[in-house]
């Protein structure tokens, strides 16, 4: 069952084109990693799902029929560049967001306290929002996305901003709302946390998008076929089918990067290694997140 | 509960428990009491004693210059040039050299004093010895000054305004009077509320909460629970403003023990009987203007006070949204503000044009255009004004409302996102045309 899908979304601003032709699918319950270089039309993408802009065209499914307007209530929204009425006071703030998703002010209530003490900021509660610092405002800030209980959740650059154990709270938080079925679009630039956090992707570049998937499968198909090998010994020359493409000596031993050309397998790289030197590692090297980013990013350029 | 009715209630709450509120609200009444009672408080009060000694030498003048609760005259007999040299130094506030004149050409009259004398001191002193010169003149021409003070005639013009409700006595001053106050309160209350919608506008783009809050509501439920509520604000503060003057009038009016109409009186109460007759005229004129506002037609005053109090608010309050969305920050508001508070300022400045002839074209034209009608009409009304024009000016107003909303919403929608664009009128055209 995909939660949102986005059919064929085109978006101008005048002449510019935000987006241009956008469909896509994100299966519920995963964490979706929505990757592009600024500029590339994901926050346009992400205002059109959260009802802030209107498509020129296309449509937009939210849990299989079109989204509507109710549908803010089911959807968490932290934007990129956070901001809180300064003056207000924390409990009364998040009680008034609250209140604007649709909950109950009773029921609100019990929520915010329940998170705060979570964690571990209850006594904020007076606090006006001008007294926080930039952490503290943006936990506030990430309750009250999550309050509401929404079944999508959208992170604009969730991490900024965030002192190393802070952004551990909040990953941790990221974690736990998947167990609980929830759906996470993940908008970043941070490919580590990609790396870690992600089960799909999509790629927005220049107003398209060029890439999705499951992460798994992406990165499957962009394997290279190339593996890193750590042994002893010079290897003296192997079969066509395998090209070497670079070999580095550390402390005794080798470092080899081997590339097969051909349609055989990796033991069959490996029976050809054994019969030259003693091999102590064989790992299929797997191209990173990263490595895809910039090499789509670039081939996007070349066009 | 309704998410517009949370905005308000948000905008509302905020706002009143605001430190600047509190002393807006204590501080406001406080300056229109003192208005009110400074003046009459300085017009009443007993100045301090002031002795003048007097050199008379024509001794024309003792039974003249007689002593009020202000001035004491002291007679003396000594050289003037010996006078002039100890008054430094004495208690004495000055000194009067009358000279042995001639009464067809009084010339060499002289006041010495060590300050600037006052202006009443002198016009008094002035105004006793050209009396009693007029009275010999008069004596040796011989004319009776019964006679005379018989030839003067007062006219009082009583004007009476002919209405459906049958001949009304009417009074312009009454009128002008209450035709200003509820203009300069309209314009005042638009002004200073309106650049509170501007200023919540910028704070909510700068503080980057706006995404936020648009990603639950339309820009134009938070718009217009923005300039609701602040409206209500602005009522409230008005509320309070007056029930606080009111009471802060009255009590200190009685805890300083005068009416303010007691002060009319005093004011008039030179020495000399026509004067005395006239201060008895003034209380007369007095009770005329209570009976003249008692002839406005009040209600209607009020109501339609109400309406354009509202609806120019609304109309201004969205045009002052749609620049604080367009800008980020308040110094870059300038160049909008401009266009915008024009028509204000121009309607207060026509005022005195619109006075001079309250049925005049320019009062009628600038009374039905939506932009100079709150300003315009309030000081028309309180003079009459027919009820086809009332309510054609009304309609055009709730027409005018409904329009700047419209093209308020329309900039402000986009205009919320946008940061750090240079804003020009071409940009706000682009914007207002964009599609949602």
């Amino acid at each position: 069952m995909n939660i949102l899908v986005t059919e064929h979304i085109h978006k101008s601003f005048g002449d510019f084109k935000a987006l241009d032709d956008v469909s896509i699918t994100i299966p519920e319950n995963t964490i979706f990693g929505l990757l592009g270089p600024n500029g590339a039309g994901k926050t346009t993408l992400i205002r059109i799902i959260t009802q802030i802009l209107m498509a020129d065209q296309g449509k937009v499914m939210f849990h299989g029929r079109p989204l509507e307007l109710e549908d803010v209530h089911r959807i968490g929204y932290l934007p990129e560049e956070r901001g809180l009425y300064k003056k207000m006071k924390v409990g009364e703030q998040l009680l008034y967001l609250a209140q604007l998703k649709g909950m109950s002010k009773g029921e609100a209530s019990k929520k915010i306290k329940a998170w705060m003490e979570k964690f571990d900021i209850i006594s904020w509660w007076g606090k006006a929002v001008e007294d926080l610092s930039k952490g503290m405002a943006q936990k506030v800030q990430f309750i009250a996305t999550v309050l509401h209980e929404p079944s999508l959740i959208i992170l604009d650059e969730p991490f900024s901003g965030f002192d190393p154990v802070n952004a551990n709270l909040i990953r941790d938080e990221i974690l736990e709302m998947k167990k609980k079925g929830i759906t996470i679009i993940f908008s970043t630039h941070r490919m580590e946390s990609v790396e870690e956090l992600c089960d799909h992707i999509a790629l927005i570049n220049k107003s398209k998008k060029i890439l999705e998937g499951p992460k798994k499968d992406i990165k499957e198909t962009y394997k290279s076929n190339t593996f890193n090998v750590l042994h002893h010994g010079k290897v003296n020359g192997l079969p066509a089918d395998f090209d070497t493409l670079s070999t580095e000596e550390v402390e005794g031993a080798i470092h080899s990067t081997i590339q097969i050309k051909s349609a055989l397998g990796p033991n069959d790289l490996l029976k050809a290694l054994i019969s030259q030197v003693e091999v102590h590692e064989f790992v299929e090297k797997i191209p990173s997140m990263n490595e895809i980013f910039i090499q789509k990013v670039q081939e996007g350029g070349h066009e | 509960m309704n998410k517009i009715s949370l905005i308000i209630a948000r905008e509302y709450i905020t706002r009143v428990r605001k430190k600047s509120f509190l002393v807006m609200t204590i501080v406001g009444p406080l300056l229109f009491a003192l208005l009110i009672i400074v003046p009459t408080w300085l017009a009443t009060r007993d100045g301090d004693e002031k002795v003048i000694e007097v050199v008379d030498e024509s001794g024309l003048f003792k039974t003249v210059l007689t002593d009020t609760d202000e001035i004491k005259y002291s007679f003396v007999n000594e050289d003037p040039d010996a006078l002039k040299q100890s008054l430094e130094g004495s208690e004495y506030y000055g000194f009067l050299y009358i000279p042995n004149i001639d009464i067809d050409n009084p010339q060499g009259i002289q006041f010495y004093s060590t300050s600037k004398p006052s202006l009443s001191v002198i016009g008094d002193l002035e105004w006793g010895i050209r009396q009693k010169i007029e009275n010999i003149k008069l004596e040796k021409s011989g004319l009776d000054k019964q006679v005379l003070d018989n030839l003067k005639a007062k006219v009082d013009i009583a004007t009476i305004s002919i209405t459906d409700q049958g001949e009304q006595e009417s009074s312009s001053i009454a009128a002008t009077g209450i035709g200003y106050i509820s203009s300069l309160l309209i314009y005042f209350f638009i002004f200073f509320f309106g650049a509170q919608i501007m200023r919540g506008i910028i704070e909510e783009k700068t503080s980057r909460i706006i995404e936020v809050i648009i990603s639950s509501v339309k820009p134009f439920q938070l718009m217009m629970g923005k300039i609701i509520g602040v409206g209500a604000v602005g009522l409230t503060q008005f509320l309070l403003w007056t029930l606080l003057t009111f009471t802060i009038t009255t009590v200190l009016s009685s805890v300083f023990g005068f009416e303010p109409q007691a002060a009319n009186s005093m004011v008039n109460a030179q020495p000399g009987m026509a004067e005395v007759q006239a201060a008895a005229a003034d209380q007369n004129e007095f009770a005329k203007i209570m009976t003249a506002i008692g002839s406005i037609n009040i209600p209607q005053v009020l109501f339609f006070f109400l309406i354009y109090f509202l609806g120019g608010y609304l109309l201004y309050g969205s045009l002052f949204a749609a620049v604080g969305s367009a800008v980020d920050s308040e110094v870059d508001s300038q160049q909008f503000m401009l266009p915008v508070t024009l028509p204000l300022i121009l309607s207060i400045v026509s005022l005195g044009a619109v006075l001079n002839e309250p049925d005049g074209s320019l009062a009628f034209w600038m009374s039905m255009i939506p932009l100079t009608s709150p300003v315009v009409m309030m000081m028309r009304i309180p003079f009459g004004v027919p009820i086809w024009q009332l309510l054609l000016s009304v309609t055009l107003l709730a027409g005018g409302f409904m329009f700047t909303v419209w093209l308020a919403a329309r900039i402000y929608r986009v205009g919320i996102l946008m940061h750090g664009t240079k804003v020009n009128y071409k940009v706000l055209a682009k914007w207002f045309m964009m599609k949602n």
